[in-house]
């Protein structure tokens, strides 16, 4: 096999000590070469001394989901030295601080161990505890580049780019990358078989990661009101939309924001803060993650029955209750799509990847408004935190958004008379009105039962006619939310679905399962409440694979109640263990199934 | 309650304030509660103050949680939306609304268990952040929609209709509220209307958030002997230390009290209010000293009344953000969206 531009390496390192800085570093020398390039930050719970790792995978085909086996591992970490070892694929390279020996019952035979005296060499050129800490990482950055046969003036004009303002640190960075470069240049055989080549596969793409691509699109939607509490792994998109207001939103001459970002003693809170905004017509949102969205819940049927917009982004992390905070999962498809008590089902979107992060941002704000309703966008971890390869992002300038039945004072003044909740145009959406417009506009927004016109009611026919009417309303959603992504195999009977960031997993599946004489057919859902067409796929097939991030089967079990196909037609295959999923997970799973079958 | 829908025609000759409208013209649907109920007083109350401040009843926000309390906005205002939101929420709903739009007036009404027990956490944030909203507790010490039991303000050793005693310290919001660092802090009482209508209005006009606690007795649940939240014993142990007064801006400041026991305080919008000291050592603009004054009474079993603190010029959640003049909600697209060119140019970062 050829192993240029195709292999993945991994970087062992603890908690705290700076190097995110050099992978990031590593990451994007790649993607400067026009190579296709995908990052997987397996971080811990923990501010400093815990164990973390940085998986790098190479594809000059483009095909970037995690892998769970590594050509190179570069362990610099103790604690962690027997499992990278045995993470090595047979033949592979382990590149080590040689500034101590390495434990002889780590050897394996079928690996090549490369030892790298990167403490002793950063304490000799650098001065102060710090610093050494921190060069050691760039000095590994160095070595790699050695034996990976990175362009070198692409690194030098990347940490040029970074240090433009701090030449010092220029200079420190650039002898670090130095001191690891020669060393590997002057002791192996540089480069190894697995190497860069350059190629012209990125000039149109961004390195991005979900959380920053989604809080543009809601400084792109004319979001003006964002409430958050801190949470892992959704932290980063409110900072991002602190970030991107900061230099977007600044009003002239006045110095003054075109935003408020509340920061809430609690999700409740939160979203809270969220329908409240919204109720003033303000476009707003919540970051949050499954602990947020449990503690939101009330909250959200209130979003639902009194029919207030809400845009809420559920970066999904691995559950139950605390769960593994810094591990990704799709855990909170059941739950959003039925969130609080009562009857309830919300529009849920689900994008893949950055790119649909930015986009569905966007789209769920014109959901929310147009259905008058809480609007999830489930991401997760990996899409939200994670640097992926995405074509850049585009925006047309055209867009104006999507308010919904607003009614203005104007139209008001003209208006015979105003129910809230009368079903005017037999869509189910009624017409809305604005605290502080017109006294004609005025109505009771309320969580407990009221009659079409807005009064309460406790009479059960008058509570029926809303809540069925709310029940044909969010179905209609279904021809709104983004439509299903499907691609089709000559000669397939069988189907494959899935939904949001298993993807990139699956499509590198579908085609690893075609060479082995399977084919399959595939759509990816985006939205919920399902069209007819996600029936339609299951129906026409013997059978679907449905792929997913979880234990349950979370999609599957979702598409038995709602969309009416048999449960003998769908086969799930799942992972739930909290890296993001590999096409070899679906593979051996969709064989597995087969295999059984037969 | 009664069963008699009120005429919606007016006598022309009811008093018209300064925007040409009739007190009716204040007045929501009929209430729902027990006749006798402490909570349609303060609605009264309420309504009184609008008028007689001349509000446009639509430029007002009127929120609440859940609750007997809460269910009093449907009683005052008809042109004014309203939200009843989830039980102890209230806040959350009036912040988030508050900075979408800080020109409308907003009112939250909500009671012991709704802002002292569910809602304590919401309460204090608010208070903290110092958002613009009159926040009127109406406290009767029990839960009267689930049939009387103890809230979180009730006194120990005050007993139930049923003759159980409480046991736990009373949680004190007016004490609460200056803990957090509350700008604008009243006790009244509901059946004292001279004293709350004043509070009411000088609270709707002070930027920030002004805690009005308004004792007011459950006539079924808590009204009874050995209840400290009854119109006998508030009647009896009320005791008013500091009377305001609420002057419109432009409006003569007179000096009828002997001078010293007089304080004129000017609002953001220009209007006073003319503190009455009534008691030699009180001082509303000192919170330490307020705040021990009061526990030192309430050990002595008095109830203080009044505007019992007052910081005018404190900066509110909009100020703290440093959020524009004009409502986010009336922002153009135009002026929040940066276009397809800045995305170009802002993608260089990601490459």
């Amino acid at each position: 096999m050829d192993r240029v531009n195709n292999f993945a390496f991994k970087i062992a390192t603890a908690n705290g000590t700076g190097s995110a800085s050099a992978n990031g570093l590593i990451m994007q020398a790649i993607f400067r070469m026009g190579v296709p390039v995908s990052g997987k930050n397996v971080f811990p719970s923990n501010i400093q001394g815990l164990p973390t790792w940085y998986e790098i995978r190479v594809n000059k085909d483009g095909y970037t989901a995690r892998t769970p086996t590594f050509d190179l591992m570069v362990t610099l970490n103790p604690a962690t030295y027997q499992r990278d070892v045995s993470e090595v694929h047979q033949g592979g390279w382990l590149l080590y601080d040689s500034t101590w020996p390495f434990d002889k019952q780590l050897h394996r035979p079928d690996v090549t161990y490369l030892g790298v005296p990167l403490a002793q060499m950063c304490n000799e050129a650098f001065k102060g505890v710090r610093e050494r800490i921190l060069m050691k990482n760039i000095a590994y950055a160095g070595a790699l580049a050695a034996l990976l046969n990175f362009d070198t003036d692409i690194i030098r004009a990347l940490l040029k780019e970074k240090f433009s303002k701090k030449p010092a640190l220029m200079d420190s960075n650039q002898k670090a990358v130095d001191l690891g470069y020669n060393y590997a240049k002057e002791h192996f055989n540089c480069p190894l078989p697995i190497h860069l080549q350059p190629l012209d596969k990125t000039k149109d793409a961004i390195l991005i990661d979900g959380n920053t691509a989604a809080s543009l699109g809601c400084v792109y939607a004319g979001a003006t009101v964002g409430a958050w509490y801190p949470i892992t792994p959704a932290t980063s998109l409110m900072e991002g939309f602190k970030g991107f207001c900061q230099k977007f939103r600044i009003e002239p001459g006045t110095n003054r924001n075109r935003f408020a970002i509340l920061q809430a003693e609690d999700e409740l809170a939160a979203i809270g803060m969220v329908i409240g905004a919204s109720w003033m017509g303000a476009r707003a949102f919540t970051p949050t993650s499954g602990p947020g969205i449990s503690l939101m819940s009330e909250f959200i049927g209130l979003g639902y029955y009194a029919e207030v917009p809400a845009v809420i982004f559920d970066v999904q992390r691995t559950g139950p209750s605390t769960g593994m905070p810094t591990r990704t999962q799709q855990g909170d498809i059941m739950t959003c799509a039925y969130a609080s008590h009562g009857d309830t089902r919300h529009i849920c979107i689900y994008p893949a990847d950055p790119r649909e992060a930015f986009e569905f941002a966007v789209k769920a704000f014109d959901l929310a408004e147009r259905f008058q309703t809480p609007v999830f966008v489930l991401s997760d971890l990996d899409i939200g935190m994670n640097d992926w390869m995405v074509p850049k992002l585009t925006w047309d300038d055209s867009y104006r958004p999507d308010r919904g039945k607003v009614l203005s004072a104007a139209e008001l003044d003209q208006a015979k008379s105003f129910y809230r909740y009368l079903d005017v145009d037999g869509d189910g959406i009624p017409y809305r009105t604005l605290p502080g417009v017109h006294p004609k506009g005025a109505y009771f927004t309320r969580g407990s039962g009221h009659n079409k016109f807005g009064g309460y009611t406790e009479d059960g026919e008058e509570y029926s006619e809303v809540v069925e009417r709310l029940d044909r309303k969010i179905q209609r959603a279904a021809k709104f939310v983004p439509q299903p992504v499907t691609r089709t195999a000559p000669g397939a009977k069988m189907g494959l679905l899935t939904i949001g960031g298993c993807h990139g997993a699956c499509i590198e599946a579908l085609d690893l399962l075609s060479k082995d004489g399977i084919p399959l057919d595939y759509m990816r859902v985006r939205g919920f409440p399902f069209g007819e067409d996600v029936a339609t796929f299951l129906d026409s097939h013997e059978i679907t694979f449905i792929v997913e991030q979880n234990r349950d089967g979370q999609l599957r079990n979702l598409l038995l109640l709602e969309t009416g196909v048999s449960v003998a037609k769908m086969e799930s295959v799942r992972y739930n263990g909290g890296f993001p999923i590999s096409a070899s997970h679906i593979i051996t799973g969709v064989k597995a199934k087969i295999e059984k079958a037969a | 309650m009664t069963y008699i829908a009120k005429p919606k025609i007016h006598h022309p000759a009811l008093q018209k304030n300064a925007i040409g409208l009739v007190r009716r013209d204040y007045e929501g649907a009929i209430t729902t509660l027990c006749a006798g109920c402490g909570h349609d007083s303060i609605t009264a109350a309420i309504i009184q103050a609008f008028w007689e401040l001349s509000i446009p009843p639509h430029k007002v926000a009127k929120l609440s949680g859940i609750g007997c309390s809460s269910k009093t906005p449907t009683y005052f205002l008809r042109e004014a939306h309203g939200f009843n939101s989830v039980h102890g929420r209230m806040p959350a709903i009036v912040t988030g609304a508050n900075a979408a739009n800080g020109e409308v007036i907003y009112i939250g009404v909500s009671g012991d268990g709704d802002s002292l027990s569910i809602g304590l956490g919401q309460l204090s944030h608010a208070i903290r952040r110092n958002v613009n909203v009159l926040y009127v507790l109406e406290n009767n010490g029990v839960y009267g929609l689930t049939k009387g039991q103890f809230s979180a303000s009730a006194d120990p050793g005050s007993t139930s209709k049923k003759g159980e005693a409480n046991t736990m310290d009373a949680i004190d919001g007016v004490l609460l509220a200056l803990t957090l660092g509350a700008t604008f802090v009243a006790r009244s009482f509901s059946g004292d209307k001279a004293q709350l209508v004043p509070i009411i209005k000088a609270g709707l006009m002070h930027k920030g958030f002004a805690f009005v606690d308004v004792i007011s007795p459950c006539v079924t649940f808590n009204d009874h002997e050995g209840s400290t939240k009854s119109y006998a014993y508030t009647r009896e142990k009320n005791v008013e230390v500091v009377q305001a007064d609420f002057v419109p801006p432009m409006a003569p400041i007179t000096t009828d009290y002997e001078p010293g026991s007089v304080r004129n305080v000017m609002l953001h919008d220009g209007s006073w209010v003319r503190l009455r000291k009534l008691a030699e050592d009180y001082d509303h603009a000192d919170r330490d000293r307020a705040y021990a004054y009061i526990r030192e009474r309430a050990r002595e079993g008095e109830v203080l009344t009044g505007l019992l603190y007052l910081q005018p010029d404190s900066s509110d959640m909009q100020e703290q953000n440093n959020i524009v003049s004009e409502p986010l909600t009336r922002l153009p697209y135009e002026s929040l969206c940066p276009g397809n060119a800045e995305l170009q140019k802002l993608q260089a970062r990601f490459r």
